[in-house]
């Protein structure tokens, strides 16, 4: 199946559909919050956003239960969220106070939650590639039944430790499923600059590992990807490496002018932006009706205003407990 | 028995102990381990728990603190220290830092056994003493095993601690003779020791160089100069308390330390015997480190390049009032 483009759907039913939906439109307003909250100056430091990936985040993470674990990136807040994590903490992490989903030690790049098996956004390129091998180590060797889903951008392609993850994943048959969101740019460097093969699916064969590609455009068939890649890599075939063709809207973080690439292509890509598609989708199935759309985005408004108010209000962490995670607090 | 077969021993009670346990790192299975301080250990527990690994330092240190992230105590094995380097982003940028980065919600109970150190013509790619650049990182443990004694105890006082732990075994340590006591307690791994009692100058150490540290106070003592050996057994976390209590006894201080001199472990020890000791002082400290050279192969120009005993003598010697 190496290196095909996987575009078959599952039968949806209209409570599942209508769910995916909710979840892609969440992830879009929580950004937008969280780049009006930077410009209120609220928010610091880098802020990437997700903003045109929803549909690889939400399809995919439909693959993987409670039981499995995910590791992320820096523009991991859909991918948080899709897990379950709630907004205000997402938010309150943002915003650096102590409710935060890292007690404001991270912020927007690193997003943990233990209760979810969400082991973090890593802002170093590929370096969390590593951290699911492991991860996925420890579950073979305890003989636990369970996948890692490690999500990493193109750019991550380029840096030796994805190559060094490929292998030994591949060569100690790992329950790993890597998931690559080829946005086609890492920050302002082009696919076709980075890599000498574009064909980002194509480089599992290298190290003897299953692969394919889907249209990350596309909820649903994503959900129908990550699904088969998580079922081979449950049942013991060990790892598999699936390439999300994606594309962002906005620039790299906050801080890009965007001067690398041409309006004309953001908007070409926009017409294929994952949530308009979809909603065009569930309309023709007759899923979804103006008042249904009417009330979803008022139920999703009132959850990020009070994402916000919640990072408002909290309590920032004491300085008192500057140094109180550096190290496990032994008891005396 | 000797440090290689301490080490051997440690890991074998490790692996015995706790079912979690597992050795991973390149050559430590079939080949025995470079240095061969884990012959015999495949035959007994396995490859799932002796696990050779590719070159691939980034993915198995990686793969190591994931493992432990997800319920494991693994033990990682890097060959060189110079080697090391390729696994530097996990180290300092994962490793150290998930647990206060997570806010508390993870913490990375890993072993990393690392080869230190000079002395063998390996020259420039084999041969450095770069603890200082683990000791500079908060999150994790780095402990500098000098005795038989201690590469057994510490390495097994390594392994409940809950978060990264990096030892330095220094190659030369590894013929050394000595008596280990398999059944005392497992050593405190966060305290120094005071390998030798002396009142009039402190001679502080760790790791490969302790030994010629000793022979220099030997001499010294032939010349009625009465010197006490501090080893500091762990760089981080420092027992500047030991330091101070030594400084305080016999005034002056020389500290020894393979690293190259500028910006050395030696240097941060003197800063705190300035900022927490400077009225115990009767000389300014002094420091014995590497020469600022790549090291050479050549046996004369290698010897010229590390601390040697004649060295530590000399700069004791010119510290101590003449007596008489
Ligand atoms: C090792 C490393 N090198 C460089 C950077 C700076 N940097 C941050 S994101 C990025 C681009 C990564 O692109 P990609 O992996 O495609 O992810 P995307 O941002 O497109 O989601 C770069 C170069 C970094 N964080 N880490
Ligand atoms: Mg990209």
């Amino acid at each position: 199946m190496s290196a095909n483009i996987v575009s078959e759907t599952l039968p949806v039913n209209q409570e599942h559909a209508l769910f995916l939906f909710q979840e892609m439109l969440r992830i879009r307003r929580f950004e937008e919050k969280a780049a009006e909250m930077y410009s209120l100056q609220k928010i610091h430091g880098f802020l990437h956003l997700y903003i045109g990936e929803e549909a690889t985040g939400v399809g995919a993470m439909q693959a993987f239960t409670p039981d499995d674990a995910i590791v992320a990136t820096y523009r991991e807040h859909g991918h948080a969220l899709a897990r379950g994590m709630q907004a205000p903490v997402l938010m309150a992490e943002m915003f650096g106070k102590a409710t935060g989903c890292s007690h404001g030690h991270g912020g927007s790049m690193h997003f943990f939650d233990a209760s979810r098996r969400f082991y973090g956004g890593y802002a170093i390129v590929g370096g969390g590639l590593p951290i699911a091998v492991g991860l996925a180590l420890a579950d073979k060797m305890q003989g636990r039944k369970r996948v890692t889903a490690c999500f990493f951008g193109d750019g991550a392609v380029a840096e030796g430790e994805f190559h060094e993850s490929m292998n030994l994943a591949a060569l100690w048959k790992l329950p790993v499923a890597f998931l690559c969101e080829n946005n086609l740019y890492a920050m302002g460097t082009a696919l076709v600059r980075h890599q000498s093969q574009t064909n980002i699916s194509l480089k599992a064969r290298a190290y003897n590992m299953e692969s394919g590609a889907v249209d990350g455009m596309d909820v649903l068939a994503v959900e129908a990807a990550a699904k088969r890649a998580a079922e081979f890599v449950r049942s013991g075939n060990g790892p598999f490496l699936l390439e999300l063709q994606t594309y962002r809207f906005r620039a790299h973080s906050m801080a890009d002018p965007d001067l690398y690439r041409t309006k004309e292509e953001i908007e070409e890509w926009k017409k294929r932006d994952p949530i308009p598609l979809f909603k065009f989708r569930l309309q023709e199935w007759g899923y979804l009706n103006e008042s249904d759309m009417v009330r979803i985005e008022s139920e999703i408004s009132a959850e990020i205003e009070e994402a916000v108010r919640f990072a408002e209000i909290s309590p920032e962490e004491p300085i008192e407990d500057l140094l109180k995670d550096v190290s496990t607090q032994v008891k005396p | 028995m000797t440090y290689r077969e301490a080490v051997r021993a440690a890991l074998r009670k490790a692996l015995r102990g706790d079912p979690r346990v597992f050795l991973m790192g390149e050559d430590v299975g079939r080949y025995g381990g470079a240095f061969a301080v884990s012959h015999g250990l495949l035959g007994e527990f396995g490859p799932e728990r002796i696990r050779d690994t590719p070159l691939s330092e980034s993915v198995f240190v990686g793969a190591g603190i994931g493992a432990a992230l997800g319920g494991m105590r693994p033990i990682v094995e890097i060959m060189t220290v110079n080697f090391s380097m390729l696994a530097m982003d996990q180290i300092l940028n994962n490793a150290a830092t998930l647990r206060h980065m997570s806010g508390g919600q993870f913490s990375v109970p890993l072993v990393v056994r690392i080869a230190t150190g000079g002395g063998r013509q390996m020259a420039a790619q084999h041969s450095n003493s770069l603890e200082v650049w683990y000791a500079h990182i908060p999150g994790i443990k780095v402990l500098t095993p000098a005795t038989v004694t201690d590469a057994y105890g510490m390495l097994l006082g390594a392994i409940p601690e809950p978060d990264p732990v990096f030892i330095f075994e220094h190659a030369t340590l590894y013929p050394l003779e000595g008596d280990v006591d398999e059944t005392a307690k497992i050593a405190d791994i966060n305290r120094a020791a005071v390998r030798r009692a002396g009142r009039d100058v402190s001679l502080i150490t760790y790791g490969g160089t302790l030994g010629k540290t000793l022979q220099a106070a030997e001499l010294l003592a032939a010349e009625s100069i009465d010197a006490e050996v501090i080893d500091l057994r762990s760089l981080r976390p420092l027992d500047t308390a030991a330091i101070l209590d030594s400084v305080a006894k016999t005034h002056r201080a020389v500290i020894v330390d393979e690293g190259w001199k500028t910006g050395s472990f030696a240097g941060e020890v003197s800063a705190q015997i300035m900022e927490l000791g400077f009225d115990d002082l009767d000389a300014p400290v002094a420091r014995v480190c590497s020469a600022e050279v790549p090291m050479p192969y050549a046996k004369h120009l290698e010897t010229a390049a590390l601390p040697q005993v004649e060295g530590i003598v000399n700069a004791a010697r010119n510290m101590v009032p003449r007596h008489g």
